[in-house]
């Protein structure tokens, strides 16, 4: 028997999440077979076919399949699923979207944003925000999950020479039409698989003042976030949410500043490597996470810190 | 045109949850519970839709013990105009949830079924997506905006790339993220008002329904602490110890 991952992509390349979710997939036994699912996307079946320890690449390519739609992308992978133990997506918007409509087709209890495998039918699995950790275990006969990207190292995206077969997509459900899509355009590295975070909140004050971390990210290399509450309020954009309702992150190092450090922001940043909070609360509860942690003003801190990462 | 709004009892997001000792699950006696906030931001759509004269009727469902029946109070002092409880004492898990709700569907006859996105407790993120599967409509999952006209919803999507604006027919599914709306408080009077609404109980095997879980909690555990670290006096000490300490930069 054979595990599906379905995978993420843009239609070039694959997402950094599938070669997480890929690797979560090794831990279950048997073969592995990459869907690429989308529409002109045959540049990320041939980047799928590279990727180590995938033994076959199934590539679905027509109109109905572009711009996930969730009723068509569940579909297909519901049409195929009859040949597998288990159908894994990362747990991205896209996943979350599309796998739960695929198991309830296939009479299955979805198991969401697992951290780990115990066994083929055991894993982990965050619940209450990352306070408690579940460990379930399913008797479904196709077990459908979606895996936490920060919970498995990435599998590497070459060395592998699968076979690339095109498999026939069911017809448009005719439910759902495309509009339209405001995409966010940065330079900057993407913020779910950035080494460096550099995240503001409420503290910031304004959408204006997010500027002042722009020099900071671009010393560091970072991707930019922010706290449910500078979202909010408008500074900055809904997908730089990070938290328990938002994106999950474990970079190498996360920098929260002007933000106070409640449990559904932790929740999406606590098993970052090293964490920095700047804060003029030397109360607020970011510092009991913190690794190091500056009380001050943000505002004078910020640029002194872009002073000394010149130097 | 009508509107379901399901809404699920959990623990307040306010309170800091402790595993029990035994392993089982978490502490939830004597611990405030509250609606779901995703379930609030879907109630308030609804109430709106029906503000705007747009729906005519607006009901919640809540499936599970008898104390969800305050929730549903709760949801009929914010403006729904009736309330159903699917009682079941059983832990009931998201594609159990699914099917109740689809067999209240099939009495109700809504065309529009507006759920959170997640519940705060089980961090889930299902049951829309498969009620819409269940159903075989249409799903418009993290709705940001709402527009309805001409039996079709324009929705705006909040995704991890930005904003996705789709067009689905109704019936159709949808789910609350959090920038839909600011849901409103409940007042003193609609309290009182809520108490003689009515309130309807459905029995899962009356609706045809097997709510038995399929996952097994096997144990449930605190995750790894953090050690808090040290507070630095200033930039410059902070940088020298993100290069030479952690050596991170
Ligand atoms: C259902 C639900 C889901 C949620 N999901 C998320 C989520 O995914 N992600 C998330 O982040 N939150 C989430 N929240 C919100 C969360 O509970 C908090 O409200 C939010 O994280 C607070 O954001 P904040 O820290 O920016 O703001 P605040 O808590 O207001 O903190 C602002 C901080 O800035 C500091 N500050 C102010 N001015 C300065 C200055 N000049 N210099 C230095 N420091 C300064 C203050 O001391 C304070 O600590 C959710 C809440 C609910 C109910
Ligand atoms: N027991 C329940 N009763 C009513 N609605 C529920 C219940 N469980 C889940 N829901 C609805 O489904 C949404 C998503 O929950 P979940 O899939 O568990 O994360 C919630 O926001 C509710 O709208």
């Amino acid at each position: 028997m054979a595990v599906l991952v379905f995978a993420e992509h843009d239609n070039r390349s694959l997402k950094k999440a599938t070669l997480s979710t890929i690797a979560a997939a090794q831990k279950l036994g048997g073969e592995i077979h990459l869907l690429v699912a989308g529409h002109g996307c045959a540049e990320a079946a041939k980047a799928a076919a590279q990727v180590a320890g995938v033994a076959k690449v199934l590539h679905a390519d027509a109109p109905q399949l572009d711009d996930e739609i969730a009723e068509n992308v569940a579909a297909l992978i519901v049409s195929i699923a009859p040949g597998y133990t288990h159908l894994l997506a990362p747990a991205t918007s896209n996943g979350k979207n599309v796998m739960p409509r695929a198991a309830a087709l296939l009479d299955s209890q979805q198991i969401s944003e697992i951290i780990a495998v115990e066994a083929p039918d055991t894993f982990v699995r965050p619940i209450y925000a990352g306070n408690a950790l579940a460990t379930v275990k399913s008797a479904d006969a196709i077990k459908v999950i979606t895996v936490r990207a920060t919970g498995f190292d990435a599998v590497a995206a070459t060395g592998g020479a699968a076979p690339v077969e095109s498999l026939a997509a069911p017809a448009d459900a005719g439910l759902s039409r495309f509009v339209g899509r405001e995409v966010a355009k940065s330079e900057r590295p993407e913020l779910t698989s950035a080494r460096v975070v550099v995240s503001g909140g409420r503290g910031m004050g304004s959408g204006e003042n997010f500027r002042l971390l722009e020099p900071l990210a671009d010393k560091l290399n970072a991707a930019m976030g922010a706290s449910r509450a500078a979202v909010d309020a408008g500074f900055v954009p809904n997908d730089w949410q990070v938290g328990q309702t938002g994106k999950i992150v474990a970079p190498e190092l996360y920098v929260a500043i002007g933000i106070s450090g409640a449990i559904q922001h932790l929740a999406g940043m606590k098993d970052s490597r090293v964490i920095v909070a700047i804060n003029k609360d030397e109360e607020a509860p970011i510092f009991q996470v913190a690794d190091y942690g500056i009380v001050g003003d943000l505002f004078k801190v910020v640029p002194e810190l872009v002073e000394e990462l010149k130097k | 045109m009508k509107v379901l709004v399901p809404v699920k009892r959990v623990v307040d997001y306010n309170v800091k949850v402790r595993v029990k000792a035994d392993g089982t699950g978490v502490e939830t006696a004597n611990v405030k519970m509250s609606m779901n906030p995703f379930d609030e931001i879907a109630l308030e759509e609804a109430i709106r839709l029906r503000e705007a004269g747009v729906a005519t009727e607006v009901v919640a469902v809540s499936c599970g013990v008898p104390a969800c029946q305050e929730t549903l109070r709760t949801a009929l002092a914010i403006g729904a105009d009736r309330a159903i409880l699917v009682a079941s004492d059983a832990e009931l898990q998201p594609l159990a949830v699914a099917k109740l709700l689809k067999a209240v569907c099939a009495k109700e006859n809504p065309q529009l079924v507006i759920l959170g996105k997640q519940a705060i407790d089980d961090d889930a993120n299902q049951t829309g997506q498969m009620l819409a599967a269940l159903l075989g409509w249409a799903q418009a999952t993290f709705a940001s905006k709402v527009q309805v006209a001409e039996g079709r919803a324009q929705v705006t999507r909040e995704v991890d790339g930005g904003l996705d604006t789709i067009s689905v027919k109704l019936p159709a599914v949808i789910t609350t993220d959090l920038r839909l709306n600011e849901p409103r408080y409940v007042t003193l009077p609609n309290i009182m008002k809520a108490k003689k609404k009515p309130l309807e109980t459905l029995q899962p095997d009356a609706l045809g329904v097997d709510v038995a879980p399929r996952l097994k909690t096997l144990k449930v555990t605190e995750p790894p602490k953090r050690q808090a670290g040290v507070k630095v006096p200033d930039a410059r000490t902070l940088v020298e110890k993100l290069r030479n300490e952690a050596k991170v930069i």
